[in-house]
């Protein structure tokens, strides 16, 4: 195999040079420098600034139809139908920028090439010009950026206190998940990595009162639908980043710092079943931060469902307590 | 005696410890080549891997031996192989391999120096470079393996060896690699400032500089200030790792134990680590850009539209470089009013950005383009540079971050506005100064199969990249097959993969027209793109100081293409006046 190889790239190589060769002998018989672009040449290139034009377009258009329609489904939180939005709004504003563009580019990339009848237009600057494409810019931005802080102020807001929420704790390993719920006294015990021994995977300090009702599981985790949900992350190890994408929510975990994030989800597992037409369509929990060997695979499944089954499910689990 | 031996160099200090910098410049292209195409296999690897999971390959197999039993790499060797290539990529391909190649060859040709400020510091530079690049390539066959943390190196992953075998020995290597590489890249940047502000020739006043040396100035400027930076991450690093330091590391279970290491935080590692990583975007990009506003305007022989908007608008982006950092940082648990500055700083950039492109359109508006491959990727350039920079309004605002952060449409965003963009403004260099570099000519049509080619293959590796992101699909992940949530997505990375091989195989056009030109090509003539500039003016045979007699004097900028008289003549007589020709009664200079 090896020997085949090395011949046939020998061969290709040597082919290589005598074609040069050729093409050297014949410009120079024919009294050309082989270096020169000519002008017939130009002419040939700027056609395929034409084509290439064409063909990205076309690429672009075709992605857009063959893979539109396997994105993310609608956002399955309150807060991620406003990033949504968001997101329509920017790709409004940035795709007729990237066509434009591509057309006045490509466009007279074909148009201006070279040719010995014509002189190029000294045109060293103008700034007018200058200013009209930095203040439509700036004007443009300023809509995103306002738009775009607007949302992520509202988004990074916890949940109020007196206000009626879950309190979650995930906690990430590797390569596993463990959720803790806050329990009836809506209160999380103490945890540390020094309290990890045995059953009790992420450390939670049983001495500490708050901690008797809090239940944690692990595989799969349940959220009442249309109910704030408070997160706390932590890692026991490396980093981790808890990356739930149908509810457009992500926060990094880090060892020897507590992060958080919240969202109220709102359509339950059962229901987006039937928007994505998916008889096994299931809300998931991935890692999305580089944590070693298995990070491809460290996941669990998130149930949305009715408060009822939801506290229904929760009363099933058993206390740290009672464990 | 002492005559004879000045005249006649021995082999060793003519091509070896060499203190011209047009045979540093030589070193560094050659080097940077090397480790770009052995960064080049390795995306071909992990791309088999992808297109294909869990398929043996030959190719896998004979490159990667024990690490691929049966032709399938492992899970960690495969974070190993994107890790490294990252690394490489960045560092020795697109940091040292550009601007140390074109800041070397063209500060002292296109501002009239003999050489630069200090040789000897220009030969350290590359020979840092050199042993930074042996001790990185070393770490790939290490026990345990090369570093494989990502090319971010966020511990507590790269600094605990239970956490993945790759953060034993090749880690330490590749800090030792980085480090080393730092003070190259130092010695280098220093060498390019100080040469460029005191050893320009009589009349090269700063607003008669070719866009190229604004572009290296700012570059290595951007380079002292911030790769110290990576080098105090680093050192902090080396520390935590062995001596027992906690700068970054704290709370930490692995290995059934619970380490001593307590009260440093991994988001620090970070803050430091992208106080140069986001600049190093930049380090990266500048020099291709000025590079791009050189030839564009040269071979559409017309001047470079808004010179000094060009100038303002690369200083803006340099300064703004350094305030945009933490947009990197928006979901790490960093405080969210300093998640909104650096959305606001960071969607800034799309400003000097736009400037430049439609300055760069207008440069081709109702020019007489000559298509030298040269000029193909020069406009390959300004593509890329629009397709990937409108998507950094996406990962730029916060907001939209959170759902796309980690995912391949970063991948795909940050691939073609700094890859593609830089790799295509080396091309272009490569194809444009070869005449300087090996003073013989490469083959134009050659080169132009090899645009083509390349072109529509990365944009067919990078664009259905934001489609996987949009899909929800993190990157850094050994196979997708583990969620049913992706299984519709196989075939987009199967296409991916199938253009990642064809765009490699496309890079040996490249290798056999560089390689075949350099030993054999037709030998340059003066002045082959019948360009201004000073370089221009140099014999084609290189010569230690650059010029014989005297260096020239400059009396305009370095834009004077086709200008006409009131007559609608060439001012001149052609459609270029070179810098060195004094500027005719009431003939007013540019630029100003």
């Amino acid at each position: 195999m090896a020997i085949i190889i090395t011949v046939v790239v020998l061969l290709v190589i040597v082919t290589g040079v005598q074609i040069l060769k050729i093409a050297e002998l014949k410009a120079i018989s024919q009294g050309e420098k082989i270096y020169e672009v000519s002008e017939k040449e130009s002419k040939s290139q700027a056609y395929l600034m034409l084509v290439f034009l064409v063909f990205y377009f076309g690429f672009f258009a075709w992605q857009v139809v063959a893979y539109g329609d396997r994105m993310l489904p609608v956002s399955a939180s309150a807060h991620g139908v406003g990033i949504d939005s968001l997101m329509t709004v920017t790709m409004a504003f940035i795709i007729p920028v990237f066509i434009i563009t591509h057309i006045l580019l490509f466009w007279f990339a074909y148009k201006y090439t070279y040719s010995s009848k014509r002189k190029a237009t000294f045109f060293s600057h103008s700034n007018k010009l200058e200013m009209i494409w930095t203040i439509i810019p700036s004007l443009a931005l300023t809509v995103l950026i306002l738009y775009g802080l607007s949302n992520w102020n509202s988004i990074m807001t916890p949940v109020a206190e007196d206000e009626e929420h879950v309190l979650i704790e995930l906690v990430g390993q590797q390569f596993s998940w463990g959720a803790r719920y806050a329990g009836e006294d809506g209160k999380l015990g103490r945890a540390n990595v020094n309290y990890i021994e045995g059953t009790n995977f992420i450390g939670v300090d049983a001495s500490d009162a708050n901690a008797n009702d809090d239940v944690i599981v692990k595989g799969e985790f349940h959220l009442p639908v249309n109910v704030p949900v408070q997160f706390v992350f932590r890692s026991s190890d490396v980093m981790h980043s808890a990356y739930m994408p149908h509810f457009r929510a992500q926060m990094n975990c880090v060892p020897g710092l507590k992060t958080q994030f919240n969202f109220v989800p709102t359509i339950t597992t059962k229901e987006m079943k039937e928007i994505t037409g998916n008889e096994d369509f299931e809300y998931i929990l991935l890692c999305n931060k580089i944590c070693g060997a298995a990070h491809y695979n460290m996941q669990m499944n998130i149930i949305v469902e009715s408060k009822e089954d939801y506290e229904k499910w929760l009363a099933d689990q058993k206390t740290f307590a009672a464990n | 005696m002492s005559t004879h031996h000045h005249h006649q160099e021995d082999f060793l200090f003519k091509y070896i410890f060499s203190t011209d910098h047009k045979m540093i410049a030589k070193q560094f292209l050659i080097t940077g080549f090397i480790m770009g195409f052995i960064g080049m296999i390795m995306s071909t690897l992990f791309r088999l891997q992808l297109g294909w999971p869990g398929e043996s390959f030959w190719l896998v197999d004979a490159l990667m031996g024990s690490w691929a039993e049966n032709g399938v790499m492992a899970p960690d060797k495969y974070l190993a192989l994107v890790t490294m290539h990252g690394t490489i990529m960045v560092f020795f391909l697109l940091t040292a391999g550009l601007s140390g190649t074109f800041s070397n060859l063209l500060i002292p040709l296109q501002i009239g120096a003999r050489d630069m400020a200090s040789g000897f510091l220009n030969m350290l530079s590359y020979w840092f470079f050199f042993l930074s690049s042996v001790l990185m390539l070393i770490s790939l066959l290490v026990e345990g393996g090369a570093a494989s943390a990502g090319w971010t190196i966020y511990p507590p992953l790269s600094a605990l060896p239970q956490a993945i075998p790759g953060s034993g020995l090749g880690m330490t290597l590749w800090l030792v690699a980085m480090s080393v590489f730092i003070v190259s890249s130092l010695l280098g940047s220093l060498n390019y400032i100080v040469t460029i502000f005191n050893l320009r020739t009589k009349g090269m006043s700063m607003t008669r500089l070719p866009l190229t040396i604004w572009a290296f100035l700012l570059t290595a400027i951007i380079g002292v200030l911030s790769f110290p930076i990576l080098l105090a991450a680093a050192l902090l690093l080396v520390f935590d790792r062995s001596f027992g330091t906690s700068f970054y590391l704290s709370d930490i279970y692995i290995g059934g134990q619970v380490l001593e290491h307590t009260g440093g935080s991994p988001i620090l590692f970070e803050h430091l680590f992208w106080f140069l990583g986001h600049p190093e975007v930049y380090i990266v990009l500048l020099p291709a850009l000025g590079i791009t506003s050189e030839i564009i305007s040269t071979m559409s022989r017309k001047p470079i539209f808004g010179y000094r908007a060009m100038i303002g608008s690369m200083m803006a982006i340099a300064f703004l470089s350094f305030i945009v950092w933490g947009h990197h940082m928006f979901v790490t648990g960093m405080n969210p009013f300093l998640g909104a500055v650096f959305t606001f700083t960071t969607l800034l950039i799309a400003i000097p950005s736009a400037v430049k492109v439609f300055n760069y359109i207008t440069t081709l508006w109702k020019g007489n383009i000559i298509y030298s491959p040269a000029s193909l990727f020069s406009i390959g350039l300004v593509s890329t540079f629009i397709s990937g920079g409108v998507t950094g309004l996406v990962l730029g605002d916060s907001a939209l971050d959170i759902n796309v952060h980690d995912t391949y449409f970063v991948i795909g965003h940050f691939h073609i506005v700094m890859g593609l963009s830089a790799i295509f403004g080396m091309f272009a260099g490569v194809y444009h100064w070869f005449p300087k570099l090996f003073g013989r000519m490469m083959n134009n049509k050659l080169g132009s199969l090899h645009f083509w080619v390349t072109i529509v293959s990365a944009y067919g590796v990078f664009f259905p990249m934001h489609f996987l992101g949009l899909a929800g699909v993190p990157r850094r992940y050994y196979t997708n097959s583990e969620f049913p949530l992706f299984d519709n997505l196989v075939d987009i990375n199967e296409l991916i993969s199938m253009f990642a091989i064809v765009a490699a195989l496309g890079q040996l056009l490249f290798l056999f027209n560089f390689v075949y030109s350099a030993l054999r090509g037709p030998r340059a003539p003066q002045n082959p793109w019948r360009a201004n500039s000073l370089e221009w003016t140099a014999p084609v045979e290189h010569i230690h100081g650059n010029w014989y007699g005297d260096i020239p004097e400059v009396h305009r900028w370095a834009y004077d293409y086709s200008k006409v008289d009131e007559n609608g003549e060439y001012v001149g007589g052609d459609d270029f006046i070179p810098q060195t020709t004094p500027l005719g009664d009431n003939e007013k200079d540019g630029g100003h």
